[in-house]
């Protein structure tokens, strides 16, 4: 069986600088899985080529058996594959409801897309009781549910997390990492990239650890939680 | 909020945060010398102002006002019941929703500009003071207590930011200037109004016809304004008695119950609209009406692009151009090259699709660009388009659009029988050639304002938003970004190609000079798009209001003359400082433009 998305001996560059110099992975269809690693590592820039919002410049991506690499960023979505990107990105403007409804942009089942919303509101109570308030008033961490929400509501058969925890308190943060358990609890397969590794890798059934555009360790979560090396220079031990 | 209702106990120096006016008055003078000054403006307008009726309104009868002032007697009367409601009186306290004396200050205001503005007007124009009758001094004494008195009324003052005392004296300057401008905002404050009980839907829909019979009435009396000073008169009274309205809460009253019943203010704004002409005794106005309306609906085409998908388009007169270009060319006109005649109805599909064609040839290549850069070429394409036209004449290129002399002589339409250049009496009232196509434009307005509606509800209006707020993001829910803008694009040109048939006919001739980028006679692109900005982005009122404005103020103030653009530049700026969502705000842009408005830093004074 071909895993739901392969990645190989991806690169891209931004000008002459290459961020990612041939990376390899897989994700197989109800895994999570988790990309770790410092600033500039390059995983955010992997998830954006991905999704179709950087053109790579060599290395081959195939989702659900299709390659991806000449897909336009909108096209990417109706394949099944969601971003939820770094820094959130939701629309400030809009009410949370027409946030949601954005998300479902490409889908024409109405009764479906009125029960994935409520989907998102048993998924995130707080967006339910704000769904008519405008999507700029929420907190850093109530934005991130919000993007989170609108993210599945494409239905997708891969959701791509980006920094899902960064600039929230520890308690928003721990509710983000345990809606991400109860997502990955649901078979909703996950491709995470995180700073805080000790919080990714303990959810994760695989991952892998990016320094400069190349992946330097692959593993099983929990394999790479007792990694020595990973512990000193992830997790802040001696 | 805190209410406190006492004025402080020692007129000194006023402290912040206490309640307190300018003048340090006791609040009950203040509120009486405002009141009295109200009613005694009234009772000036019934007086002779002058002695000659050379003073354009004849202002010399006693017992009757006229000219400008029943303006006063409508500012003043204003005051006088906005003081009477911030007293309790029962019955008048519905007046002020939101509290009065915000209100009565911008009442007050109302009065004492256009009392001032008359006697100043007539004192320069007849030759010193010496021309005013008594009535005249009545009323700017009368107005100058008012506006004194409501402006010693007391207010909530803000509290100083905390400033560092060793700061530069500059600091200290600006300091005390923020300052200032806080408090002189606070003065004007409002509450916020009480929200309106459901009134039963017949009352509901009375109060709709009544506040469009005002509207239709203050705009009728704004287009038949007959001279300078009256219009100049019109303009205070209406500016500062809209914003008493709106301080009194009124008009946030007034939006919500229409919010309840859209359609029936939507088609009732339109039955409104279809009575301008049968206000009128000749065919005069009925011109200014036509124009506008063609002005407005051209605005509010460009507002799907701008003000929906958040496309910079300074050419977008060039697509009003080929509408009207292409409808001149099938009319049967004697310069058209081509040897046919349409129906109107086949002009018009010409027409709207010219422009189509014209706004996928320019939107495909171009909007691959983002703002900036979209915005030049779209100014570009606007020059480009008349300059051709101006070249297709025969000799520098082939003979299509009869050069700078354009295509003449474009016969009057004549839709099943009804022959639009000759008069019609209707049950008593004759009804001219410009009334004809007023009509007829009023129709295609309403088309427009149904596309605007449908579209900006609907998926790909939600899409435009998406792509204006935030294109990373759109992308990322699978909205094609080019795909919307280009439908954008390609919506807002032939809704401004169908306008352009009509203004064809209307105008008689088309030549290239009528689609400038900017000059002083709109609609060219630069006033259309300050219509839409000045109006209210992304607003249906918005455009049409800001049109309206944009055509009057230049049609009625000739005498500004050269100086139009200029004052036209500072109006704008002002209006962009000081409220840049536009006259009538959208809610999604006011969140845009007002995020603090969450956390009032000024604290408003409530009525006694």
């Amino acid at each position: 069986m071909t895993a739901l998305l392969e990645v190989e001996d991806l690169r891209v560059a931004y000008g002459k600088i290459e961020a990612v110099k041939g990376i390899s992975f897989k994700v197989e269809a109800g895994e999570v899985v988790t990309l770790i690693g410092t600033n500039g590592a390059g995983k955010t820039t992997t998830l954006r080529t991905l999704s179709g919002l950087l053109r790579p410049v060599g290395g081959q991506i195939r989702f659900n058996g299709r390659s991806l690499k000449k897909v336009p960023a909108h096209q990417v979505v109706a394949l099944g594959l969601a971003h939820s990107p770094e820094g959130r990105h939701i629309f400030p403007r809009m009410t949370i409801e027409d946030n949601l409804r954005l998300g479902a942009f490409l889908r024409s089942d109405r009764p479906g897309i009125e029960k994935d919303i409520q989907r998102a509101y048993d998924l995130f109570p707080i967006l339910g009781e704000r769904s008519k308030q405008a999507a700029g008033t929420l907190s850093g961490g109530e934005q991130q549910m919000l993007a989170m929400g609108r993210a599945l509501m494409s239905q997708p058969k891969l959701l791509m997390l980006d920094e899902p925890s960064m600039g929230l308190s520890p308690i928003m943060m721990q509710k983000i990492m345990a809606t991400i358990a109860e997502l990955k609890a649901q078979g909703t397969t996950i491709l995470l990239v995180e700073q805080n590794a000790q919080a990714a890798l303990s959810l994760a059934d695989h991952g892998h650890v990016m320094e400069v555009g190349t992946v330097v360790l692959s593993g099983t979560g929990q394999e790479l939680l007792h990694d020595e090396s990973v512990r000193k220079a992830y997790l802040g031990e001696d | 909020m805190t209410t406190q209702t006492t004025a402080p106990e020692t007129p000194s120096a006023p402290v912040a945060g206490r309640t307190s006016g300018a003048l340090g008055m006791p609040a009950p003078v203040a509120r009486a010398l405002a009141t009295g000054g109200g009613v005694l403006s009234v009772v000036s307008t019934f007086l002779a102002w002058t002695w000659t009726s050379e003073f354009p309104g004849d202002l010399t009868v006693y017992g009757y006002p006229g000219g400008l002032q029943v303006l006063v007697l409508i500012a003043g009367a204003l005051t006088a019941l906005f003081g009477l409601s911030s007293y309790g009186v029962k019955g008048l306290t519905g007046l002020t929703p939101a509290g009065g004396d915000g209100a009565l200050r911008f009442a007050s205001l109302a009065a004492f500009g256009t009392a001032w503005y008359t006697v100043i007007a007539i004192s320069s124009t007849l030759g010193g003071v010496v021309n005013l009758e008594p009535g005249g001094y009545l009323a700017a004494a009368a107005s100058l207590i008012a506006v004194l008195g409501a402006h010693t009324l007391p207010f909530e003052r803000p509290e100083p930011d905390p400033l560092d005392p060793d700061e530069s004296a500059w600091e200290h300057i600006k300091h005390r200037l923020a300052h200032g401008w806080q408090t002189v905002k606070a003065s004007y404050a409002g509450g916020t109004p009480r929200p309106v009980g459901a009134l039963p839907s017949y009352a509901e829909i009375l109060i709709i016809v009544a506040i469009l019979a005002l509207g239709l009435t203050v705009f009728t009396y704004g287009i038949g304004t007959s001279y300078d000073e009256l219009f100049i008169g019109f303009l205070i009274t209406a500016g500062f008695g809209f914003a008493a309205l709106n301080k009194a809460g009124l008009v946030a009253q007034a939006s919500q119950i229409t919010a309840r019943h859209q359609n029936i203010t939507m088609v009732g704004a339109f039955v409104a609209a279809a009575l301008f002409p049968f206000t009128q005794t000749d065919d005069q106005y009925a011109t200014v009406g036509v124009y506008i309306l063609i002005f407005a609906t051209v605005a509010l085409g460009l507002n799907i692009v701008v003000g929906l998908a958040g496309l910079l388009d300074l050419g977008y007169v060039a697509f009003l151009g080929v509408g009207a270009y292409a409808a001149a060319l099938v009319s049967g006109s004697p310069s058209s090259p081509f040897d046919v005649h349409f129906p109107f109805w086949a002009a018009v599909l010409v027409g709207a699709a010219a422009s189509l064609v014209f706004g996928v040839l320019i939107g495909a290549p171009t909007l691959r660009l983002r703002g900036d850069y979209l915005a030049i070429v779209t100014l570009g394409f606007g020059e480009i388009f008349r300059i051709t036209a101006n070249n297709l004449d025969g000799t520098s290129g082939p003979d299509l659009t009869n050069g700078s002399n354009g295509i003449a002589s474009i016969p009057n339409l004549d839709i099943l029988g009804f022959d639009f250049g000759a008069q019609h009496d209707v049950g008593g009232f004759t009804i001219g050639r410009f009334a004809n196509y007023f009509f007829l434009m009023l129709i295609i307005t309403a088309v427009v304002v149904l596309v605007f509606r449908r579209s900006g509800d609907s998926r790909i209006g939600r899409a435009w938003v998406a792509i204006r707020e935030d294109e990373t993001a759109a992308h990322a829910m699978g909205i094609n970004g080019f795909r919307v803008k280009l439908i954008a694009f390609a919506v807002g040109a032939s809704l401004a190609g169908l306008a352009g048939t009509v203004q064809a006919h209307v105008t008689y001739t088309v030549t290239p000079e009528q689609y400038l980028f900017a000059g002083p006679i709109p609609p060219n692109s630069a006033f259309l798009l300050a219509a839409v900005v000045l109006g209210g982005m992304g607003t249906i009122s918005g455009p049409l209001i800001g049109a309206s404005l944009l055509f009057l103020i230049p049609n009625k103030l000739q005498f500004l003359g050269d100086y139009q653009l200029l004052a036209f530049g500072v109006a704008l700026i002002l209006l962009m400082r000081f409220r840049p969502e536009g006259l009538i705000p959208n809610r999604r842009r006011q969140l845009e433009f007002h995020e603090e408005a969450e956390a009032p830093a000024v604290l408003t004074k409530a009525g006694a």
